[in-house]
C-alpha cells in the first residue's frame, strides 16, 4: 500500500516518426496538487491523453498504476468511471444550455427513464456551492464569464465523483481575481482528499499552489521538484524546462524614442449589444516613434475592445473620438481604412480571429497585404512565396516550408505568422494583443526580440498583456486601463507591479 | 517471418516516400475518373461509351451542369450554398425565350421587338446578374444565411419562370441561338475540304485540339519552371511528366474522337474558356484569394481588411450570371424554354463540387476539381444509360458515389 494514487511507470508513446513520450514516469500522492511543466510540445498533453484513455491501452508502452492496481483504459468513459476527470483548456461546455444541464450532461439524473429536473437543480446547487459559484443554475453558459464557466467544469467533475482532477491550463483565460479564486478552490478540494494534476504556463501560480512539480522536456521526465523543501522559485522551474538558466526572460533593449506617431483623443465606444453601455470611456493616449507602449488592465477592463474599436471599428457601436497618425487626423472608419492609415492589430485569439488555419503560411502572411503582390491584375504567387520565405527565416518560423499548413504549427510559430502578416502590411503602429499568450518560454523571448526590432525600425508598438512582468519587462511606458478609462500612466523607470495593480483596480471617479 | 514483414514495411515506406509531395486527394479523383471511363469501355456493349458520337454527347449533355458547378464551387468555398440555380436557369431560359422569340403579344408586350439572338443572350445574362444582385443583397448586406435566401429563391424563381411562360413553352429559337447548346465548330468541315483532309476527320477540331495540348504543356512547364526558379517545392519531376503526358494524351484522345463526330461543340469551347478564366480568378486575383480566406476563417479575413460583404455580394452576382448562362444553354439545347427546365440541377452542381474535393465547412475546393466531379457524374450516368441501367439504380449509384467520394476525402484528411 503506497501513498500514491497514481503511478505512471516508464510510459513511452510513439507516433509515426516521433517519440512523443520517452520513458516518462509520474507519481502523484493522494491529496496532492501536482504540477506538470514543460515547453509547448514537450509532451504534457500527450501524457494526460495516455492517462485518460484518449490513447487507449495498447497504443503505448509502460504501466499505469491507479489506486494500487494496473489499469488499462480503452477510452475516456472508462477513466472517468474510475474518477479521473480531465478539464481541457478549451472548455467542453454547451453554450446554449444552462449551468445545471451542463453539470449533468451525459450523466443526467433520471427517474423512470425521464430526467428529474427538480433533483437536477437541487444537486446542481449543492455542487455549485462546493465550488463557490453564485449563479442561478438555470443561467445559460454563454451568459456567464469564463471564470465561472471554469467553475462549472469543476462542478461537473465533482458530479462524476472525481478522485483525480486534471486541469490543462486552467487559468490561461482567467483574470487575476478569477485565477486566485480557482487556486483557492483547488486547495479546498485538496482538503477534501481530491488529488489534482495541473498543467500551466503560469509559473508563479505553480510556485504558489503545487506540492510537487514534474518537469518534462522533449518527451522525457527531467525531474520532480518538491515545492515544500527549499526554495523552488520560478527561475528554478524555468531552468528545468529550458535546460539552461534563463537569467533574463526579457531581452535587454534601449529604445530610441522619436516624435509622436499616434495620438488618440477622447475615444469612446459602446457595447454592440447594449448601446447605452460604455465600454471604452474617453481614452486619450499617444505612442511615439520607436516606443513600446503597454496597456495593462484586468480582464473586462476594455483593453481588447479599445484596440478593436480603434482598428477600423471592428468592435462596438456608437464610437467617437479622433485618431492622429503622424500629426494628421486619420480615417479609421473601416478596417481597410485603418490598415491604409498605418494601423495593424494582431489579435489575442489567433486561432479564431488571426489565422486561416486550413491554409498555408504563405497565404496567411500575405492576407492583409495581398494587393501589394498584384501585377496586371494578377497575384504573383512566386513573389509571395519569396517574401513569405524571407519572413520564415527572419522570424524563425519553424516549418519545412511556407507551404506548410498553419493549423499544424505550434502556438509560438503561429504567433510569428500573425506578426509577419501584420509587419508585411507595413504599418506605422502595431497593436499586439496578448502577443505571447499560450506560448512557451523560449518562443516568448523570440517574440520580445521581434517587438524590439520593430521599435528599432521606427514603428510604434502597443502591447496589451495580462502578464504584468511582461509589460514591465519590455515596455517603455505603460497605460493602466480600468472599466474603460485610463487610470494611470507610468514610465519604465517608475513602474512597479504594485503601482500598476493599484491603477488597474482603481474605481471609476475615484482616481 | 519477421524479416518478411520488415521488408514489406520498408517497401511501403519507400513507395510512400516517393509519393511525398503528390496530392492524393486531387489526383485520386482524376484517377477515379480514368478508372470509370475504362470500366464503362469494358462493360458497355461494343464499347459504345468510347464512340465519337458518345463523347460528343457527353460534353453537350453535361455542359450546363458544369457551368453551374463553376459558380457553385466559388459559393461553397466561401462557406455558402446556392439552392436556387436550377430555378434561376429555368427563369432565365424563359426570359431568353421572350427576348428572342417573343410570343407574348397578348400581354401588351408587342411594342417590344424580338431582339437579335446575341442581344437576347446578353439581356438574359444581365437579368441573371440582377437575380444575383437580389440574392447577394440579402446574403451579404442583410445577413440572412445563403441556405435560406436561395431556398426562397428556388421557389421564387421557379414561380417567376412559370409566370413568365404562362404554363406553356416558348420556342423554337433561331439557329444561331441553338448553336450555343447544340452547334459545333466548323461542323461541315469546310477547312478540312479546303486543305484536302480525309472527310472522316474534322480538320478544325484536330487543329484546335493540337493548339490546346500545346497551350496546356506550355502553361504547365512554364509554371513549374517559375516555381523552381523561386525555390518553391514542386511535385517530383517524374510524377509531373507522367501526369502531364497522361493529361495531354487524354485531351488529345477526346479531341481526336470529337473530330470523328461533328467536331468540337461550342459548349466545350465555352467551358474550356470559363475553366481557364475562373481558375485564374480563384488562384491569381485578390477576389479569388479573398474567397478562400473568407471560407477558411471569416473573422480573420474580416480583421485583415477584406471587405467580406462586397466579396459575398459579387459571389452571388457571379453565380446569377453563370446560372443564366446555364439557362441559355439548356434552352438552346432543348430548343424551347420550358417551366420544368433545370429541375434538380442545383443538386447535381452541388454534388459535382463535393465529389471534386470541396469541403462542406468552406475554404477548400477548386474549379478543375469540380469539373472532374461533374464529369464523373456525367460519365456515370452516360455509361449506365448505355448499359440500360434503370433510373432507380442510377440514382442509388449516384448517391453512393457522392457519399463515398466525400468519405474518402474525410479519410485522407484525417490520415495526416
Amino acid at each position: 500500500m503506497t501513498q500514491n494514487i497514481l503511478e505512471m511507470q516508464s510510459i513511452t508513446k510513439v507516433f509515426p516518426g516521433v517519440r512523443a513520450l520517452d520513458n516518462v514516469s509520474l507519481n502523484v500522492a493522494r491529496g496532492e496538487i501536482h504540477a506538470i511543466c514543460g515547453e509547448n510540445g514537450a509532451g504534457k498533453s500527450t501524457l494526460m491523453k495516455v492517462l485518460s484513455g484518449v490513447y487507449p491501452h495498447g497504443t503505448y508502452e509502460g504501466d499505469i498504476v491507479y489506486e494500487n492496481k494496473v489499469v488499462a483504459f480503452k477510452n475516456i468513459r472508462e477513466s472517468e468511471a474510475e474518477g479521473i476527470v480531465i478539464i481541457h483548456q478549451e472548455l467542453a461546455l454547451s453554450p446554449h444550455l444552462s449551468i445545471a444541464e451542463n453539470i449533468f450532461l451525459n450523466n443526467e439524473i433520471k427517474r423512470f427513464g425521464l430526467i428529474d429536473w427538480n433533483k437536477t437543480g437541487q444537486e446542481a446547487q449543492k455542487l455549485m456551492a462546493r465550488v463557490g459559484l453564485k449563479e442561478n443554475p438555470d443561467a445559460k453558459i454563454k451568459d456567464i464569464g469564463v471564470g465561472k464557466q471554469q467553475l462549472v467544469e469543476i462542478a461537473k467533475a465533482l458530479s462524476k465523483r472525481v478522485k483525480l482532477l486534471i486541469l490543462d491550463e486552467p487559468t490561461a483565460a482567467l483574470n487575476d481575481e478569477d485565477s486566485a479564486h480557482l487556486l483557492d478552490l483547488l486547495r479546498h478540494l485538496k482538503g477534501q482528499g481530491i488529488s489534482c494534476i495541473i498543467i500551466s504556463h503560469k509559473l508563479n501560480e505553480i510556485a504558489a499552489i503545487a506540492d510537487k512539480t514534474t518537469i518534462i522536456r522533449d518527451g522525457k521526465t527531467v525531474e520532480t521538484l518538491d515545492m515544500g523543501k527549499g526554495k523552488v522559485d520560478q527561475e528554478r522551474i524555468i531552468k528545468g524546462m529550458v535546460g539552461r538558466e534563463m537569467d533574463n526572460r526579457y531581452p535587454a533593449h534601449k529604445s530610441k524614442i522619436g516624435a509622436e506617431i499616434l495620438r488618440v483623443e477622447n475615444w469612446t465606444a459602446h457595447h454592440p449589444d447594449d448601446k447605452n453601455r460604455v465600454v471604452v470611456d474617453n481614452v486619450n493616449m499617444n505612442v511615439k516613434k520607436g516606443e513600446i507602449v503597454g496597456i495593462a488592465g484586468i480582464m473586462g477592463a476594455g483593453r481588447t475592445e479599445f484596440a478593436r474599436s480603434l482598428f477600423g471599428r471592428s468592435w462596438g457601436t456608437n464610437i467617437s473620438g479622433k485618431v492622429f497618425i503622424n500629426g494628421e487626423e486619420a480615417n479609421v472608419s473601416t478596417i481597410r481604412h485603418a490598415i491604409d492609415a498605418g494601423l495593424a492589430y494582431a489579435t489575442e485569439d489567433r486561432k479564431r480571429f488571426g489565422l486561416n488555419l486550413i491554409d498555408d503560411i504563405k497565404r496567411n502572411i500575405s492576407m492583409a497585404s495581398l494587393h501589394t503582390f498584384v501585377k496586371f491584375g494578377l497575384v504573383n504567387d512566386n513573389e509571395e512565396f519569396k517574401i513569405a520565405s524571407e519572413y520564415r527565416k527572419s522570424m524563425n518560423i519553424k516549418a519545412p516550408s511556407v507551404l506548410s499548413i498553419t493549423g499544424k504549427l505550434s502556438g509560438g510559430n503561429q504567433q510569428k505568422v500573425v506578426l509577419s502578416q501584420w509587419i508585411n502590411s507595413n504599418p506605422e503602429v502595431l497593436i499586439l494583443d496578448e502577443p505571447t499568450r499560450g506560448i512557451d518560454v523560449g518562443a516568448k523571448y523570440e517574440i520580445y526580440t521581434i517587438i524590439q526590432r520593430l521599435a528599432d525600425e521606427g514603428k510604434g508598438v502597443i502591447v496589451i498583456s495580462s502578464e504584468l512582468p511582461e509589460l514591465l519587462g519590455i515596455c517603455d511606458r505603460i497605460y493602466a486601463l480600468a472599466e474603460g478609462t485610463i487610470t494611470g500612466e507610468v514610465t519604465k523607470d517608475k513602474a512597479t507591479p504594485e503601482l500598476l495593480m493599484k491603477y488597474m483596480t482603481a474605481e471609476k471617479g475615484k482616481k | 517471418m519477421a524479416t518478411a514483414t520488415k521488408e514489406k514495411t520498408s517497401l511501403l515506406a519507400n513507395i510512400r516516400g516517393r509519393l511525398e509531395g503528390v496530392n492524393l486527394r486531387q489526383n485520386g479523383i482524376f484517377l477515379a475518373l480514368i478508372a470509370l471511363i475504362l470500366f464503362f469501355a469494358a462493360t458497355t456493349p461494343n464499347a459504345a461509351s468510347l464512340t465519337p458520337g458518345n463523347w460528343s454527347n457527353l460534353v453537350v449533355q453535361n455542359g450546363y451542369i458544369l457551368v453551374l458547378a463553376i459558380g457553385m464551387v466559388m459559393v461553397i468555398i466561401a462557406g455558402h450554398i446556392d439552392l436556387s440555380v436550377g430555378s434561376v436557369a429555368a427563369f432565365i431560359g424563359a426570359v431568353a425565350g421572350i427576348l428572342v422569340v417573343r410570343p407574348l403579344e397578348q400581354d401588351g408586350w408587342d411594342w417590344l421587338p424580338a431582339l437579335p439572338w446575341w442581344a437576347g443572350i446578353l439581356g438574359a445574362l444581365l437579368i441573371g446578374a440582377l437575380v444575383g444582385v437580389w440574392q447577394g443583397f440579402w446574403v451579404a448586406y442583410v445577413g440572412i444565411p445563403a441556405f435560406i435566401v436561395t431556398l426562397a429563391g428556388m421557389l421564387l424563381f421557379r414561380g417567376l419562370a412559370l409566370m413568365t411562360l404562362q404554363n406553356s413553352n416558348i420556342g423554337p429559337f433561331p439557329d444561331e441561338f441553338r448553336a450555343i447548346g447544340n452547334g459545333f465548330l466548323d461542323k461541315e468541315n469546310a477547312l478540312g475540304a479546303a486543305l484536302g483532309f480525309p472527310a472522316a476527320y474534322n480538320a478544325t477540331a484536330l487543329i484546335v485540339t493540337a493548339l490546346g495540348v500545346l497551350a496546356l504543356l506550355w502553361q504547365a512547364i512554364n509554371q513549374r519552371a517559375g516555381r523552381v526558379k523561386y525555390g518553391q517545392p514542386v511535385e517530383p519531376r517524374t510524377w509531373f511528366f507522367v501526369k502531364l503526358i497522361a493529361l495531354s494524351a487524354m485531351v488529345a484522345y477526346v479531341g481526336f474522337q470529337l473530330a470523328q463526330a461533328n467536331g468540337i461543340p461550342f459548349t466545350l469551347l465555352l467551358l474550356v474558356f470559363l475553366v481557364v478564366v475562373y481558375t485564374m480568378i480563384m488562384n491569381k486575383t485578390t477576389f479569388g484569394r479573398h474567397i478562400y480566406a473568407i471560407g477558411g476563417n471569416l473573422h480573420a479575413a474580416m480583421l485583415s481588411g477584406i471587405n467580406v460583404r462586397r466579396v459575398n455580394f459579387w459571389l452571388f452576382v457571379n453565380m446569377g450570371a453563370l446560372a443564366a448562362l446555364s439557362g441559355v444553354l439548356i434552352a438552346a439545347r432543348m430548343n424551347s424554354a420550358v417551366p420544368k427546365a433545370g429541375d434538380g440541377f442545383e443538386l447535381d452542381a452541388i454534388s459535382s463540387v463535393f465529389i471534386g474535393g470541396a469541403a462542406v465547412q468552406g475554404g477548400v475546393g477548386t474549379v478543375t476539381g469540380s469539373m472532374i466531379g461533374g464529369v464523373i457524374q456525367g460519365v456515370l450516368a452516360n455509361g449506365m444509360n448505355l448499359n440500360s441501367v434503370g433510373i432507380d439504380s442510377q440514382m442509388t449509384v449516384k448517391g453512393m458515389v457522392l457519399l463515398l467520394a466525400v468519405a474518402f476525402d474525410v479519410w485522407s484528411k484525417n490520415r495526416k
